[in-house]
């Protein structure tokens, strides 16, 4: 069974990519407003993100994407699955 | 009109179709044409950008420390802190020139007056009350906001507010509010009302309302210097001159932390009661430190400001100052109507740690608070102590006179951090909210939190036995 | 004057800009934070909010400048990521670009970060072919060593794309001399169309003559309306509709007029 999908086995969200690290977005559980603007941000999936800073408490957490900083809630980016790099 | 109906069917059809297909594919063609966008513009920049060697990223290293999780929060303190102690102290001389110039031309208009003939209550409403109402705003005012906002706008310039909203969203987000909403906050100091107009970049409705609602407890242009002025006499009158503005500083950063933690258990309270809601998502980009061009930046915010203040204090200084100086001589019986509304509001406004005439003068100062602290002085003055008053100390004195202890200054500064909004914010207010109720609380709420605050720390300072 | 004129206008005033005889309407489209209000305020004269975070404008802002006699009414827009989603301030934009009818629209593109910046150019491209890029902020990316081959951005994008330093003064009068050109009719631009997926093409190739026979390809881009049906945005369809009617009805007016 775990053999069939051996691409979703190394998938994790993008919240859990440590900081300094890279990953490539695989897919979006995001929904409405948020997910457009996510999107029309860049993170499409295969775009290559790396995980800036976090915010004092751990969150907020700051994204490199396509050459800008964007930060997003925890539980937000929980809700973005990616490859790691 | 045919033409319209044929349209009409036609366009459902359409969208019939549209559906359709979109059902057909898996819902998926919204996310496949924002994908495919993007891998057109990926083409494009691979055609014809080149990123050399990485240099080394001066952003990166500077929000290594300024959204570090040891040294962000201090360093946000301190440069407030900073920003607060230049203010005050390069206030100072500017201050009391201001001061001595527009006092001692006082002194050539009454003379004119006086040369001229001119009745008694023309020389008072012209010159005691729109004249010399003028010339407080202008000499306490605006040196310090002229120096004030051209340093703000340089960390405006730079970029660092958004560090800030990055700093303080996770307190937000207990509150369930916006990180954003510090933005607003920020351009609260300018306006409170430019600061309400600014919580459209709140996405969530619900978030947005917090922040109009609490816009209010950041003291604004019209109220900073109120602080100040009392912060100076009050707070520093017995320190050693070097120390003062840093006491002062000092005292205004805790007055403006203090109107940050009420913003907070105000939004926290409104999230789980009027507002209830779940904190909804936040996207906040984080743009490159750009170095501003700083004598240009300093040099323009400072013209900006000086004629932001001088047009504000044109447009309802001199008005307010006539006004006043009418009321305050016009008698009822033995005393002035000013006095008589004074002596009205004096039972509650002892309650809470004031008195009459300064209650008196919040209210009369609801078109615009850069008139309250005019408005106070010129209704002390007209009751009676003294005449001439063209300075800080004299200005303490007056004070004094009138039975002001550091209860009443606390009290007073509380009152003016937290109390009712402006009528321009409050039409600002309507305008956003569009809704009669949400601007009544934008009033209300603001309202209460300073009676309670004031009331508390009046009496429990009574009950100790700390003041009078 | 015109049919078209006068509709414009009607759609214009709708957007509360009263324009004067002759007198050409700019957008000022862009991301958040690229430096329009820079570019409107160097262009104008006037003091727009300005800062180093995105959302300081939020609502239209209107100037003038005249260049080469011609009188130009320019409206610095809020910035935007998009102007597919549904925010106010993007709804605020993409309603100007869409229905104001602006006769140029100028995109300020943030050159340190071109291909998130593209993603809104070739969204607007696709909405109106009279575009000018100002590609600004180009001292920024000196300092970060990314050197950009504007001649072939140019050719690829099939729109003038004008390098400017806003703050610094640069590039504003190649901006102007571009916004004329493109403005006054006098060049002619064939903006680079967007390719989409096989299955996208298709679809859109289906619906794009059904668009055709509703009869608004004269007043927006079939191509464009097709996208939109694709990706469900009902209320964009609705506000067509809205401002097709509003058109409508006014040129039928001033038609009565006339006969009269
Ligand atoms: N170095 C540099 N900075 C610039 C340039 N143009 C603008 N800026 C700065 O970039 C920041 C953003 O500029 P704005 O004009 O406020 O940007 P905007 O696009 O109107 O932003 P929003 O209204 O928030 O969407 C400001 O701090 C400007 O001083 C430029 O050419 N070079
Ligand atoms: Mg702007």
């Amino acid at each position: 069974m775990q053999g069939a999908k051996p691409k979703n086995k190394s998938q994790i969200t993008l919240s859990q990519i440590k900081e300094g690290s890279a990953c490539t977005i695989a897919e979006l559980h995001l929904e409405g407003l948020l997910r457009r603007r996510i999107m029309d941000l860049g993170f499409v999936p295969g775009t290559a993100v790396q995980c800036v800073r976090k915010g004092p408490t751990g969150d907020p957490i700051a994204y490199t994407v396509r050459g800008t900083t964007i930060a997003l809630r925890k539980e937000d980016a929980a809700k973005i699955n990616v490859f790691m790099a | 009109m045919n033409n319209t109906i044929i349209g009409h069917n036609l366009l459902i059809e359409l969208k019939r179709e549209a559906q359709k297909k979109r059902l057909a594919g898996g819902n998926i063609y919204a996310d496949k044409i924002v994908s495919d966008i993007f891998t057109n513009a990926e083409d494009i920049v691979h055609k014809n950008v080149v990123r050399k060697d990485k240099q080394i990223n001066w952003s990166q290293k500077a929000d290594n420390i300024l959204t570090s999780k040891i040294t962000g929060y201090p360093i946000m303190l301190l440069t407030l802190g900073a920003i607060l102690w230049i203010t005050i102290s390069g206030a100072n001389v500017p201050s009391a020139i201001l001061a001595d110039v527009l006092f001692r031309f006082q002194d050539v208009l009454t003379g004119i007056f006086m040369y001229l003939g001119a009745p008694d209550w023309l020389h008072g409403v012209l010159v005691l009350g729109a004249y010399r109402s003028l010339a407080w705003v202008v000499s306490v005012m605006l040196p310090p906001m002229a120096i004030f906002f051209p340093l703000f706008t340089l960390l405006e310039d730079l970029g660092y507010l958004p560090r800030v909203s990055f700093n303080l969203d996770h307190i937000f987000k207990k509150a369930k509010a916006c990180g954003k909403q510090s933005l607003t906050m920020c351009m609260g100091f300018g306006c409170n009302a430019a600061g309400v107009i600014s919580c459209r970049i709140i996405d969530s409705p619900r978030e947005r309302l917090i922040a109009i609602l609490t816009n209010n407890f950041v003291p604004c242009n019209g109220r900073f210097p109120t602080l100040i002025a009392i912060g100076m006499i009050f707070g520093a009158g017995n320190l050693a001159l070097h120390l003062q503005s840093a006491a002062v500083a000092g005292i205004i950063t805790g007055m403006i932390l203090i109107g940050i933690a009420v913003t907070f258990i105000v939004s926290w309270t409104l999230s789980r009661t009027l507002l209830k809601g779940e904190a909804s998502s936040m996207v906040l980009e984080l743009p490159p430190y750009r170095r501003p061009k700083i004598l240009a930046v300093l040099y323009r915010s400072f013209i900006d400001r000086t004629i932001f203040v001088l047009r504000r204090a044109v447009l309802v200084a001199l008005p307010a100052g006539a006004i006043t100086w009418l009321v305050s001589n016009v008698y009822v019986g033995e005393i002035s109507i000013l006095a008589h509304t004074a002596n009205f509001l004096d039972p509650v406004a002892l309650a809470i740690g004031l008195d009459g005439f300064i209650l008196l003068a919040f209210i009369l100062g609801l078109p615009a608070n850069e008139i309250v602290f005019p408005i106070l002085i010129m209704s002390y003055l007209s009751s009676g102590y003294m005449i001439e008053l063209d300075s800080l100390t004299d200005l303490q004195i007056l004070l004094v006179n009138n039975g002001w202890t550091w209860l009443t200054a606390l009290c007073t500064m509380l009152f003016c951090l937290l109390h009712w909004p402006c009528a321009t914010t409050l039409l600002t207010a309507l305008k956003e909210t569009g809704s009669k109720k949400w601007s009544f609380l934008t009033f209300l709420i603001p309202t209460g939190v300073a009676f309670l605050v004031c009331f508390i720390v009046a009496q429990s300072a009574r009950l100790l036995g700390l003041a009078p | 004057m015109g049919d078209s004129s006068v509709s414009h206008r009607v759609l214009r005033e709708h957007f509360g800009i009263n324009t004067k005889e002759n007198q050409k309407v700019i957008a000022l489209a862009g991301n958040p934070n690229v430096g329009k209000s820079t570019v409107f305020n160097a262009l104008t004269g006037l003091r727009q909010h300005t800062g180093n975070w995105p959302g300081k404008t939020v609502d239209n802002a209107q100037g003038i400048f005249t260049y080469k006699n011609n009188s130009f009414l320019i409206v610095d827009l809020p910035g935007t990521y998009s102007i597919l989603a549904r925010t106010v301030e993007e709804e605020i934009a993409r309603d100007f670009i869409c229905f104001g009818q602006p006769d140029v629209t100028i995109v300020v593109l943030d050159a340190t970060s071109l291909e998130r910046n593209l993603n809104l150019a070739l969204q607007v491209m696709e909405i109106t072919s009279r575009v000018v890029i100002c590609l600004n902020l180009i001292d920024e990316a000196k300092k970060k060593n990314i050197s950009i081959d504007y001649a072939g951005l140019e050719q690829e994008l099939g729109v003038p794309v004008v390098p400017t330093a806003a703050r610094e003064g640069i590039g504003l009068e190649d901006l102007k001399e571009e916004v004329y050109q493109v403005g006054l009719g006098f060049k002619k631009v064939q903006p680079r169309k967007t390719h989409y997926s096989p299955e996208i093409e298709e679809a859109l190739a289906a619906l794009i003559p059904k668009i055709q026979d509703l009869g608004w390809g004269e007043f927006l881009n079939p191509r464009w309306i097709a996208l939109r049906f694709l990706d469900g945005d009902e209320k964009l369809i609705d506000n067509i509709v809205r401002h097709l009617s509003l058109k409508a009805g006014q040129s039928l007016n001033s038609e009565v007029e006339i006969a009269l």
